[in-house]
Order: structure tokens, then C-alpha cells, then sequence
């Protein structure tokens, strides 16, 4: 029998109680992993393990297909109109908000991140976005195309069937929002890996959508590794979609997989080296506040974060005065206390990762002009970090960090600084910032990134498309773009008296 | 200097004569590959060397992208307004139009299919395709998305910058086109490898777009082999997309090398196992004649419901048995030769596994003629689910006639392939048509005919005959970026 885990809240920020099944959900039922394993789920705020969950191997993912197969052919899929479909995902999305706080105190417990951004961003937004695409359920609309009056053309934009969808660690319940909501509304059924750091919110809402009225089999989670049923899903013969969020090198074996099982189609959200372009009519108050936000939200743990910042020389020293102030101001802590901005690293692996790039920038002859070290003793806390001094080539320029870890680079010139910031093989997100309307678009249009934020930073809706040029991504989650993702075109073609 | 292959056409259907360089076409200009090598294009109708081309190789497809990324920095992309772009096109369909007999005359001599199907389809499919595409250069549109009144977000359709595209030999001169249209009208710029099979069109179509205008480095056509040009331009890290129109085998290996390249965009057009479901109440003698048409949407497997299936074969077999075999600039000629000898080997150990696995060769089977690549219309009955003629693709004339009675099992016999190309139905009853039709999992279904294609309606694969949609509108999103663009108009952080 699978572990029940019950755990009492009683913090600064929200006290309550838990207790859930924290099995595989297949086939409607919360089960043990074929091996028997479990996975430990850890605190990363003191390292300490909180419970521990099911563990799924490929032959659990094989069971879930099952499941997902049969969905699809009789409670599923086109059998259930769009407007029930679209019922359901309301459904689901009330009791996620009348859960508000249990959900945004699961995702600080296991991801570490404060519980107030969980709870009016990472749980407001996830809302919105299964209210969004459960509009969308029964609007799914194919075209009637004009070729003769002797024949009738049209196409359908059917659900391609049994989809395969890998989350990320960094925005647990948003990202398994992003995924099921389009999957859904499309009338796909579902086998989803949640990250093995991160599955509390996920398992959670396995039981809200059980509580929805979903019927067995639509939606199925199988927590495990990624070398175990991450690869298991991207290879399935009988999963015609994979759709991947994480880092590009993990995103190339997902394509790589999918090319060798059936050439399954692929949209991958892979990783990032945002620039941030601060021109010298910027105001510059508002730039360093978006500045701060855009690499420090999330713990800088957000694949759009905007982790080179480029300042233009004449406001460079206020600039840096004033972000360096800001930086050194952020209350790190305990992600249930009420003052807490930025709370630990997810994991050990990630803190390593992270000082490990520290390590490389002053090895590599940057500054480090603020932060640097390890804030506190326990717990995968680092300090916000400012490098200067940075060349084009070192690696704290060139890779992705995914920590509160900016390089902050002076430029003179215009046209070259464009340049420097499609300089990467990422491509996106981008930010500028100036109050010249024809430098601000003009700029924006030039960059190279699939999400541009004119004098702004991380501003997402669940109506605009998100994803990357280049070597960020395949495809665009949201909006009506995220439709294709989980559609497959039928082109029928009635003749109506052609003669052979 | 690289070959002009000039030759006089005298024959019953076409007399003409042709002149043009047969080099590569890179940054406007017909030149050597590096390497000095050139490609020997044989006639699949005597097995002779006509010319031969310039070979091009990894280092040539370098070139090319130099070529098309500079001129999608200057004069191409959106340095170019989408009605010149669209006008260029049309340009270039009139040029085609007035030179029809000529490449048709040209696809026949390396392809082999017939010089009147090649002027009466071919051709005019492919000018079709490029004025419908020319039409959508200045309509590429992204959205405004409402959000709040304290922003303004949009999203732009970009062109990708330098696409790369290999095209297959079965019908050369449409996939050129199928591939440049769309890319070319939503501002890209394109290296395109034709199929050293089939070589003639693309280069002929290179000297068209010189003549209509294009500027330099917009059309780069590298002639050369899968395993080195097709290879180099999958796995180029400056190529941000791969079109790949060909069998599946090499579709994943396309994939595989955008994977450890660097991520690029690939739409792929694979292979297929068509079932053609011919029910009762079918129009008899209409059904007989649609099913005689052939290629990678080939109805290769006939399924025939009891009731009509003894004179459906009676009717078929009489129909293949009179096809006119023969020299393509035959006047009467309805079949061709096969391309290569590759191919015509290919088919014939197809046939020897179904002889071998025990089916029936109700009709042909054998090589017709010989010289060239002939080989009979071949008609296998009495097979069963896991012959290699049931599951795999042939792709020469030969099918499986299949009878069934069940009407429920019929459309999971004929789902039963790993492909997922295209699928057809012959019925009277309007339910049963349309009922069928949406259960079939397949890119395309035809209704009560086969193997219509129009150039606004799209095409593509369901399963592992593809990824993604040509044609239509749908083509446009193969050949662009989305950018979303967030204008902050005054919330405060």
C-alpha cells in the first residue's frame, strides 16, 4: 500500500493540516510502483527528508498507457464533448482554489520557494491557466477549405491520443498546469512525470482531479527519474507526444528518444541566458526593480531569468549602486516566514551546481561585487550575487546558471549591444528597457528570443505564447498556440461528382 | 567549370531542346563543388547516363548557409517587405508556366513517370502551389492579446532565417516546391538538397529564379548525397530548421541529428501503408479506377467488402492488365519505369518475400521489358496481417487486395500499421463515409476518390509517417518564430 502523508502546517504563514495517499495515480487508483520503491522527498531549507512517495519504473509507465489508451477510446478523446471537457477543468480549477493554501504550502515544503509567492503567484496563476483552457474545450475548431464545388474539403484538429508530458522542478503545480490544462481541453488523455524533487503538489492534484469527476485513466502520474520513466515515456511506442520542460541537455535526449522509438512529436521549453538591456533613458528606478525581479524571482531559478544584464555606460554607476542595494536588501529565509523573499536552492545537486559556477566566475577572472558565498549553515541557501568584469567566453556569461547569480556588463554601443545579446545559443527571453518608443520596439523586434519584455520582466499570461528560439525550445506552450501542441490535422477531401 | 547539359528532345509527345549549367546554386551563382566530383543522373528507362551534375559536399552546404544568412540579414527576411516577396513568386510561377513542357520533359527523363502526367499534374500542381503560396508573403500575421490596459503584448510570426530542406525523387519538381513556397514566402532563406536521383528540375528551377529576380543567396541548391549534403544540413548549428520529405528510416536519423545539433525545428513527411476501404455500396467502376492510382499515399492496401469484392478483382486485374507499360514520351504510356535500379530491387525482393510468405500473385509479379527499371502492375491476394507486403511500405505498383465483412473490424485491420498516411473510402451512404473517414487515423482521407491534393489543404502524417502539416495555411507555422512582445505602459514593480 502506498504511503499516506500527513504532516501538520503550523507556521508563521499558514498553520493546517495534510494527509494524502502519495502513491502512482493510474487508472484512477493511487498504487504502489511495480518495484516497490519510494523516493525520498526533501526540505531544502534544512535537508531533512519530509515523506517518502512511490517510485514508477517503465513498467508502470506501460500500465499507465494502458490506462490513458482505454481513456481515450471510451470516456475520452472526442467521446466526451468539449463543453464536458471544459466542465471538468472548471471543476478542477475551484477546488484548486478553494485549496489555495494546502497546495502553496506543499510547493514551499518541497521546492523551497516562500510560501506568499506560492500562494498569490505560483497558485493564482495555475488557476487561471486551467480556467483559460478549459474556455478553449469546445472551441476547438478545424477549417472548411474552398477547392471545387464538386468536392468538400475540410480538416480536423483531432487529440492525437496518449500524450506524454516531463515537468521540472522549478515551478512544480505551474508547470503541471501548463501541461495538463491544453492536454486536456484537447481531449488527450495523460502520463506525466512530475520531478522526483518536487511531486508533492503534483501528487495532490491527482486527488483534486479525482475529486473533479475526471474518469479513470485521463490523467495519469507516474513519479520517478528521468533515466527511468522520463526515458520510458519519450521512447513509448504508444505515446504519439512528449512534451518537455528542463534543460537543454536533458531536452536533446527527449528528441533523441522520440526519433528512435516512432518519431513521436516533441515541444521541448528548454533553458536560458536572458539579456537585459538598460538603455540610458530607462528610468532607472523602475529598471532596477525589474532588474532585481527578473533574476532574483524564483531564486533564479527560472529559465527566462534575465541573467546578463547589460547597462548602457552613462547611468552604469547609479544603476549599480542602486541594484547592488537592492540585492544586498532581500530577506532570505525560511520559506514560511512572513518576511521571506527568497528561500533555498531546490536541491543539494542544484546548491553545487550553482557555487560550482561561483567557483568558475572568480577562477575565470570575474569580480564577484556582491554575494558570492553560502548564506546560513543549513539548508541549500545562497546569496544574491552580482559578478562584474565578465568576458564574452566565461562560462558564468555563456551557460545557464539557474541561481540568484546575474553578470552585470557596461556598453556604449547600440547596435552592438543587440549583438551581444543574441550572442548565445539561447534564445528565450529578452528585456529592454527605455523610454524611447522607437528604440523600445525596434529593439525588442531585433532580439532573438520567443518573449520579449519592454520595461517590464516576468510578466506571463496564460493568453501569450511562451517558448524559445534556438537552442531554448521546440514549440509554444500557452495561448491558442499551445492548441497545435496537442492536435493532430486531419485533411478529409468528399468528393461530390468528380469522375475518375 | 561545372557541365551544360544540353540535349535535343525529339520524341512523339515533346521536341525541344535544353541548355543549362548544372553546377550548384549558391549565392546566385552556378559553380563546382569543392571537391571537383560530379553525380551521374541516369535514365530509369535504359539505365543511361544522361548528364552528370556538380556534387556537392559538406563544405558547399557551408558555403550556402554564408550565402542564405547574408542575404537574410540584407535583402531578404523582413529587410523585405512580404509583397515583394509575394510578387517575386508570382514572378516565378509565370516563368514556370511558360517553360512547362520543358520541365516536365526534364522531371520525365530523370524520374521516369510520364511526360504527360509530368505536364498534365506535375507541372501544374507545382505553379499552383507557388502562386498560392506567393499570395499568403504579405498576410503573415501575429496577434494583439488583450491582458491588461497596462500592457501591451503581441506576438510577431518571424521567419526562422536560414531553412534547410531534402526532398525526395518520386515527384522532384512539387516537392521543390511543396519546400520553397511556404519557406520563401514567410521571408526565409533556404539550403535545399534535391535527390541525386532526380536532380534536373531543381537546377532547371534555379536558373527560373534567377530570372524572376530573386536576390543571390535567397535559394541555395546543393545537389549531393543523403550521408553528406542531406547529413550536413540536418546537423548544421547555423540551419534553425530541417524540412525532410522521404522514408522513415532516414526521417529518424534527421530528427536524431537536429537532437544533437542544435534543436532545430524538423518537420518530416515519412512514409505510408494506405488503406483504401471499398464498401458494398460503392460506385463500382468509379472505385476500380481511383484505386489504380499510385505513390507514397498509395492505397497499397485494398480492402474490398464481400458483396462487390469478386468483381472489384475481375475489373481491377482487367484495368492493370491493360495499363500501357513503356517509354515515357510514349504517347499512350500510362506507367513509367521505376527510378533507380535500387528501387526496382527493392520492390522485386517485396515481391519475393509475399511469393515467399506464402500470398498469391493474382497479377504480374515479374520484371516487364528488359531494359530499364520496368516491372508489371502486381496484384497480391490471399494475405495475412504480418506479411512484409501487408506492413511495409513498397513503393512500386504493387497491392493487396484484402476482402472483409465486418464492418466494425475493418477500420482496426486497416489502423494497423505503424504509419498514418493517408486513407480512403468508397461508399454511397453519407454516415457511413463520413463516420469512417473521421475514425481512420491518417493525415489525409479521401471520400469516393484518391489522391487529391489541393495546395490550401494540408498534408502530413499521423504516427511515424510524420511530424507536422504541409500546405495550406498550416505550412506557415513550419517556417515561423513566434515572438511574444510585452510593452509595459505603466505597471510599477
Amino acid at each position: 500500500m502506498p504511503a499516506v502523508f500527513t504532516h501538520e502546517f503550523n507556521t508563521p504563514v499558514y498553520k493546517g493540516k495534510v494527509s494524502f495517499n502519495t502513491g502512482l495515480f493510474i487508472n484512477g487508483q493511487f498504487v504502489d510502483g511495480s518495484d516497490g520503491t519510494t523516493i525520498d522527498v526533501v526540505n531544502p531549507t534544512n535537508g531533512a527528508v519530509v515523506t517518502s512517495v512511490s517510485e514508477g519504473t517503465p513498467r508502470d509507465v506501460d500500465l499507465a498507457v494502458d490506462a490513458a489508451e482505454k481513456a481515450f477510446e471510451t470516456t475520452w478523446g472526442l467521446n466526451c464533448p468539449g463543453s464536458k471537457r471544459g466542465l471538468l477543468l472548471n471543476k478542477l480549477a475551484a477546488i484548486v482554489e478553494e485549496h489555495t493554501e494546502e497546495l502553496a504550502a506543499l510547493e514551499a515544503l518541497d521546492n523551497g520557494k516562500a510560501f506568499n509567492m506560492a500562494r498569490t503567484g505560483d497558485l493564482a496563476l495555475s488557476i487561471e491557466c486551467i480556467r483559460y483552457y478549459a474556455g478553449w474545450a469546445d472551441k476547438i475548431t478545424g477549417r472548411v477549405l474552398e477547392t471545387g464545388e464538386d468536392k468538400f474539403n475540410y480538416t480536423r484538429h483531432e487529440p492525437i491520443g496518449v500524450v506524454g508530458q516531463i515537468i521540472p522542478w522549478n515551478f512544480p503545480l505551474l508547470m503541471f498546469v501548463w501541461k495538463i490544462a491544453p492536454a486536456l481541453a484537447t481531449g488527450n488523455t495523460i502520463v506525466i512525470k512530475p520531478s522526483e524533487f518536487t511531486p508533492l503538489t503534483a501528487i495532490r492534484m491527482c486527488h483534486l482531479v479525482q475529486e473533479a469527476g475526471f474518469p479513470a485513466g485521463v490523467l495519469n502520474v507516474v513519479t520517478g527519474y528521468g533515466n527511468t520513466v522520463g526515458h520510458a515515456i519519450s521512447s513509448h511506442m504508444r505515446i504519439h507526444k512528449v512534451a518537455f520542460t528542463g534543460s537543454t541537455l536533458v531536452g536533446r535526449k527527449v528528441m533523441e528518444a522520440a526519433a528512435k522509438s516512432n518519431l513521436k512529436n516533441i515541444t521541448l521549453e528548454l533553458g536560458g541566458k536572458s539579456p537585459n538591456i538598460i538603455f540610458n533613458d530607462a528610468d532607472l528606478e523602475q529598471a532596477v526593480n525589474w532588474a532585481a525581479f527578473g533574476i532574483y524571482f524564483n531564486h533564479g531559478q527560472c529559465c527566462c531569468a534575465g541573467s546578463r544584464i547589460f547597462v548602457q555606460e552613462e547611468i552604469y554607476d547609479e544603476f549599480l549602486k542602486r541594484f547592488t542595494e537592492k540585492s544586498r536588501s532581500i530577506k532570505i529565509g525560511d520559506p514560511f516566514a512572513s518576511d521571506t523573499s527568497q528561500g533555498p536552492q531546490v536541491s543539494q545537486i542544484q546548491y553545487d551546481r550553482i557555487m560550482g559556477y561561483i567557483e568558475s566566475g572568480k577562477n575565470q577572472g570575474a569580480k564577484v561585487h556582491v554575494g558570492g558565498e553560502r548564506h546560513g549553515s543549513e539548508g541549500y541557501f545562497i546569496q544574491p550575487t552580482i559578478f562584474l568584469d565578465s568576458s564574452p567566453d566565461m562560462r558564468i556569461v555563456q551557460e545557464e546558471i539557474f541561481g540568484p547569480v546575474s553578470v552585470v556588463i557596461k556598453f556604449k554601443d547600440e547596435e552592438d549591444v543587440v549583438r551581444q545579446a543574441n550572442d548565445t545559443m539561447y534564445g528565450l527571453a529578452a528585456a529592454v528597457f527605455t523610454r524611447d518608443v522607437s528604440r523600445a520596439i525596434t529593439t525588442a523586434h531585433k532580439l532573438k528570443a520567443g518573449t520579449l519584455w519592454v520595461n517590464c520582466y516576468n510578466q506571463l499570461n496564460s493568453n501569450v505564447p511562451f517558448g524559445g528560439f534556438k537552442q531554448s525550445g521546440i514549440g509554444r506552450e500557452l495561448g491558442e498556440y499551445a492548441l497545435s501542441n496537442y492536435t493532430e490535422v486531419k485533411a478529409v477531401h468528399v468528393n461530390l461528382g468528380k469522375k475518375r | 567549370m561545372p557541365i551544360v547539359f544540353t540535349h535535343e528532345f525529339n520524341t512523339p509527345v515533346y521536341k525541344g531542346k535544353v541548355s543549362f549549367n548544372t553546377g550548384l546554386f549558391i549565392n546566385g551563382q552556378f559553380v563546382d563543388g569543392l571537391d571537383g566530383t560530379t553525380i551521374d543522373v541516369v535514365n530509369p528507362t535504359d539505365s543511361k547516363v544522361i548528364p552528370s551534375v556538380s556534387e556537392g559536399t559538406q563544405k558547399d552546404v557551408d558555403l550556402a548557409v554564408d550565402a542564405a544568412e547574408k542575404a537574410f540579414e540584407t535583402t531578404w527576411g523582413l529587410n523585405c517587405p512580404g509583397s515583394k516577396r509575394g510578387r517575386l513568386l508570382s514572378k516565378l510561377a509565370s516563368l514556370m508556366e511558360e517553360h512547362t513542357d520543358e520541365l516536365a520533359a526534364l522531371e520525365t527523363l530523370d524520374n521516369g513517370k510520364t511526360f504527360n502526367t509530368a505536364r498534365s499534374w506535375d507541372v501544374p500542381a507545382a505553379i499552383t502551389c507557388v502562386r498560392y503560396f506567393a499570395g499568403w508573403a504579405d498576410k503573415i500575421s501575429g496577434r494583439v492579446i488583450e491582458t491588461t490596459e497596462e500592457r501591451f503584448t503581441y506576438t510577431r510570426h518571424e521567419p526562422i532565417g536560414v531553412v534547410g530542406q531534402i526532398i525526395p525523387w518520386n515527384f522532384p519538381l512539387l516537392m521543390f516546391i511543396w519546400k520553397i513556397a511556404p519557406a520563401l514566402a514567410t521571408g526565409n532563406t533556404v539550403v535545399l538538397k534535391p535527390s541525386e536521383f532526380t536532380p534536373l528540375t531543381a537546377i532547371r528551377m534555379c536558373h527560373l529564379a534567377q530570372e524572376a529576380g530573386f536576390p543571390p543567396g535567397i535559394l541555395n541548391v546543393v545537389t549531393g548525397y543523403g550521408n553528406t549534403v542531406g547529413s550536413a544540413i540536418s546537423s548544421h548549428m547555423r540551419i534553425h530548421k530541417v524540412a525532410f520529405t522521404g522514408s522513415t528510416l532516414v526521417g529518424r536519423k534527421i530528427m536524431e541529428a537536429a537532437a544533437n545539433s542544435n534543436l532545430k525545428n524538423v518537420t518530416l513527411e515519412l512514409g505510408g501503408k494506405s488503406p483504401n476501404i471499398i464498401f458494398n455500396d460503392a460506385d463500382l467502376e468509379q472505385a476500380v479506377r481511383w484505386a489504380m492510382l499510385g505513390s507514397c499515399i498509395a492505397g497499397s492496401r485494398i480492402f474490398v467488402q464481400e458483396g462487390i469484392c469478386d468483381e472489384f478483382l475481375k475489373r481491377f486485374t482487367e484495368k492493370s492488365r491493360s495499363i500501357k507499360v513503356g517509354d515515357p514520351f510514349a504517347p499512350d504510356t500510362f506507367q513509367g519505369p521505376q527510378i533507380s535500379k535500387i528501387q526496382y530491387d527493392r520492390i522485386m525482393g517485396y515481391i519475393d518475400s509475399g511469393k515467399k510468405e506464402g500470398a498469391k500473385i493474382h497479377l504480374g509479379g515479374e520484371r516487364h521489358g528488359s531494359e530499364g527499371y520496368f516491372i508489371q502492375p502486381t496484384i497480391f491476394l490471399d494475405t495475412n496481417p504480418d506479411m512484409r507486403i501487408v506492413k511495409e511500405e513498397i513503393f512500386g505498383p504493387v497491392s493487396v487486395v484484402i476482402k472483409f465483412s465486418d464492418e466494425e473490424d475493418i477500420v482496426r485491420q486497416a489502423n494497423d500499421t505503424v504509419y498514418g498516411l493517408a486513407a480512403a473510402v468508397f461508399t454511397k451512404d453519407v454516415n457511413r463515409a463520413i463516420t469512417t473517414a473521421h475514425k481512420l487515423k491518417a493525415g489525409s482521407v479521401w471520400v469516393n476518390c484518391y489522391g487529391l491534393a489541393d495546395p490550401n489543404t494540408p498534408f502530413g502524417g499521423f504516427k511515424q509517417s510524420g511530424i507536422g502539416r504541409e500546405m495550406g495555411e498550416y505550412a506557415l507555422n513550419n517556417y515561423t518564430e513566434v515572438k511574444s512582445v510585452n510593452v509595459n505602459l505603466g505597471l510599477k514593480m
